[in-house]
């Protein structure tokens, strides 16, 4: 074995107990759907794990009147301090089964262990911990005493963070007295279906949270019904713009967290050491797909070959395979059609000139993998520097100047997230000024924290998540 | 013998500058008794996207200025404002039909509109930005920033409202550093190009203000559609397709506030339907 091999160390999926099959949970019990039931396998062996109910609009409905029925009759008339303890119950039923949870997100999203078990689970018990304080204190809000809850939340999330994204969503709506039907992407909904088993653990009354599987279908049913009172979407800039329309002229409140093509800016009075491993960490965690990527990396001219040298090495030494091998950096791709996607657009930016290098690395004979991938000679005009990947391919442009910096990574619809990576602390601050991104990184990258707002300028969405920001958007008065 | 009167040429506002339309329309603007008063400009398509650009091309500077230098700005304006009281009183009594005293009324309230409005734009940060306890060693601060430019739409043919309902729509955009282009009152036009003077005399810089004048019906589309168009506030859309409006402003996520009935009024709500919250994260070193 050479000083980078290491002997195998897989997580043992034994701590699962998953069933079979799953149904639609509403109304604080599983159930059949109506639509035709799906499997969701694992995007690293392709093996199937459970068969999915599928809801159809008569299920959707039936999620909607039970969750109307609860916020009516329990959930938006209950004291906000024991609604608060029922989000502090189910932070500690996480924490408790963290270990399965991490399990269970690796199986069905092909994501690392690694990050599943340090960075996915710890913030999903994290956020419910802290939206569980925020029940009794609405008044603090900034919205005037006693702040009204707005109904029905419909909620729709992607497979990349499958429970984070849920928790996301979950928290802050159960804190402000709102219920929840929320669909969870349907690649990746075992978590939360595990999650659904965790809220009859916590004895969560019937109908406040209702959970429902399916496909675009399903999804697009739940966002077109008329008894909604509040729309949260995390995906795609094209599915989003779709709800916008979709909601024109009704009262229905919406929030968007869409997609991204974030700029991660390094200055040659960066430290490179760290820049190398922020770089890596801003593209490669999570495979690249993550909205907030740093996909799109912008370096000083006179150093940019050093970084790239340098990046290079970093990157032979990335261990991609078995999500499950606690020595796994790259993981699956999530989906056959994702990794075609990550193919199709990679190809492209070869066909259009841009030079590109593979991280030396076997690929497994069965499952969805991508190599972590670099390009150089990309312009502002390339396919890659323009459209969102949602993979591990990192586009390296370069720029002379701070205002050329600021003009290249603002030059994009999108305005989700950047990076900046210097020593010099007024700089720092100054082209932070000058970036059009909701959410700015210096010297770190993808960073999440509960009490940290979230959310996107531009084409990437509106609304914020996290913090108290998060919070108003589920209130009378709120911002968006 | 009586001095002949001298009628003012009413345009479009744009950029700084006052030009008439470029398709050298107009229109008739009548008094509240069914007279002649003037011959307004009648903006088009062109118009429409010219205002955008010069709306675009002023928002960076007008969002560096300093908060402190904002709020000052707009207190001018209403310096100025009350300084041309008789004159407004005089165009609301003769567009609208109201008494002296109840215009007099109006022109105070767009007054105090812009001092209401001056006073937050060194506030409304602390209200509404955070400081982030994260779990880690970071310095985490959300502020809020100007959206950028604001597509509005003045509250249309409300008695009280074609001076006041101009000023409620633009001072919560500017305050923040947002640069607009509104839609004025269609058969009351003239308050706001008048309020456009004293905008272009005041210490605003050119084209943070754009005031077009002629047919919402018209041109709201080509501003909701506008993919340099951050937000449009449909405040007096009511009576307008403004559903179609709503599904072309989708097609950028451009952020959209409703129709309101009557004047809006002055709110922080209103600064912040304006705004992007933009989170800093940076990294604490250890000592």
């Amino acid at each position: 074995m050479g000083f980078l091999d290491y002997a195998p160390a897989p997580e043992s999926t034994s701590i699962l107990r998953l069933r079979p099959s799953y149904g639609l949970f509403i109304d604080g019990d599983f159930s059949d759907g109506s639509g035709a039931e799906f499997t969701t396998i694992s995007p690293a062996t392709e093996q199937p794990i459970a068969r999915i109910a599928s809801a159809d609009a008569g299920d959707v409905d039936r999620a909607v009147a039970a969750a109307r029925r609860a916020f009516d009759t329990t959930w938006s008339t209950m004291r906000g301090t024991d609604r608060g303890k029922y989000l502090f119950r189910i932070a500690r039923l996480i924490q408790e089964r963290a270990r399965e949870l991490a399990v269970a997100e690796t199986f069905d999203n092909g994501k690392p262990i690694r990050e599943s078990r340090d960075v996915d689970i710890p913030l999903v018990a994290a956020w419910f911990f802290y939206y569980a304080g925020w029940a009794d204190k609405l008044d603090y809000a900034g919205l005037g005493a006693a702040p009204r809850p707005l109904g029905v939340a419909a909620q729709i999330i992607p497979w990349n963070f499958p429970l984070l994204m849920l928790a996301w969503k979950i928290a802050p709506a159960l804190a402000t007295g709102n219920t929840v039907v929320l669909k969870p992407a349907e690649t990746t909904p075992l978590t939360a279906l595990l999650f659904a088993e965790i809220l009859q653990q916590a004895d969560l009354p019937a109908g406040v949270v209702n959970i429902i599987t399916g496909a675009g279908d399903t999804g697009a049913a739940l966002v077109r019904h008329p008894d909604v009172d509040k729309i949260a979407f995390t995906g795609s800039t094209a599915v989003g713009r779709e709800i916008a329309k979709a909601v024109a002229g009704r009262p229905t409140r919406v929030s968007l967290e869409l997609g991204g093509k974030g700029a991660n800016i390094v200055f040659d009075d960066a430290p490179l050491d760290e820049a190398v491993e922020g770089i890596v960490n801003g593209i490669f965690f999570n495979q690249g797909q993550v909205c907030c990527a740093g996909s799109r990396l912008l370096v000083q001219e006179n150093i940019h070959e050093e970084v790239v040298a340098r990046l290079k090495e970093r990157l032979t030494t990335l261990r991609l395979g078995d999500p499950l091998d606690k020595n796994t950096d790259i993981g699956a791709i999530n989906s056959a059609e994702q990794l075609a996607r990550i193919r199709r657009l990679s190809d492209l930016g070869e066909a259009e000139g841009s030079e590109r290098w593979t991280a030396p690395c076997e690929i497994p004979a069965s499952g969805f993998w991508f190599a972590p991938t670099l390009f150089t000679g990309v312009t502002t005009s390339s396919t890659i520097a323009r459209d969102e990947i949602f993979g591990p391919v990192l586009s390296v442009l370069t720029f002379r100047t701070p205002a050329e910096a600021i003009a290249k990574a603002n030059n994009t619809p999108y305005g989700l997230s950047a990076g900046i990576w210097s020593d010099k602390g007024s700089k720092i601050l100054a082209v932070a000024d000058g970036l059009r991104a909701g959410v700015v990184w210096a010297n770190t990258f993808n960073r999440f924290d509960p009490s940290s707002p979230f959310g996107g300028y531009k084409e990437s969405g509106y609304g914020r998540e996290g913090g108290r920001h998060g919070l108003t958007s589920y209130l009378q008065g709120g911002a968006i | 013998m009586t001095r002949l009167s001298i009628p003012k040429t009413y345009k479009l506002a744009i950029g700084g500058a006052f030009p008439r339309s470029e398709s050298g329309r107009s229109y008739t603007v009548q008094s509240a008794d069914g007279g002649f008063l003037a011959n307004a400009a009648q903006a088009s398509r062109k118009d429409a996207r010219d205002a955008v650009v010069a709306a675009r091309a002023a928002q960076p500077g007008w969002a560096a200025a300093t908060a402190y230098n904002r709020g000052q700005v707009l207190y001018r304006i209403a310096e100025l404002l009350d300084g041309r009281r008789a004159q407004f009183i005089e165009e609301i009594v003769a567009t609208e039909g109201v008494s002296a005293a109840d215009a007099a009324v109006q022109v105070d309230a767009a007054t105090d509109t812009w001092i209401w409005y001056a006073g937050w734009a060194d506030k409304f940060a602390q209200v509404v930005g955070a400081g982030n306890p994260v779990a880690g060693p970071y310095f985490n601060l959300s502020v809020p920033e100007p959206t950028g430019v604001v597509a509005a739409i003045a509250p249309q043919g409300v008695t009280g409202a074609s001076l006041l309902g101009t000023v409620a729509v633009i001072a919560p955009a500017i305050v923040s550093g947002n640069t607009v282009v509104v839609i004025a009152d269609e058969t009351r036009p003239l308050s706001a190009i008048s309020l456009a003077e004293v905008l272009a005399t005041s210490d605003v810089p050119g084209g943070v203000v754009n005031v077009l004048t002629g047919l919402p019906a018209e041109i709201a589309p080509w501003l909701a559609s506008h993919s340099d168009v951050n937000a449009l506030d449909m405040a007096g859309a009511g009576a307008l397709d403004w559903v179609n409006l709503e599904i072309a402003a989708a097609e950028t996520l451009t952020r959209i506030v409703r129709p309101v009935p009557g004047i809006p009024e002055q709110s922080l709500e209103r600064i912040l339907s304006f705004i992007e919250t933009k989170t800093v994260w940076h990294t604490k070193g250890l000592l």
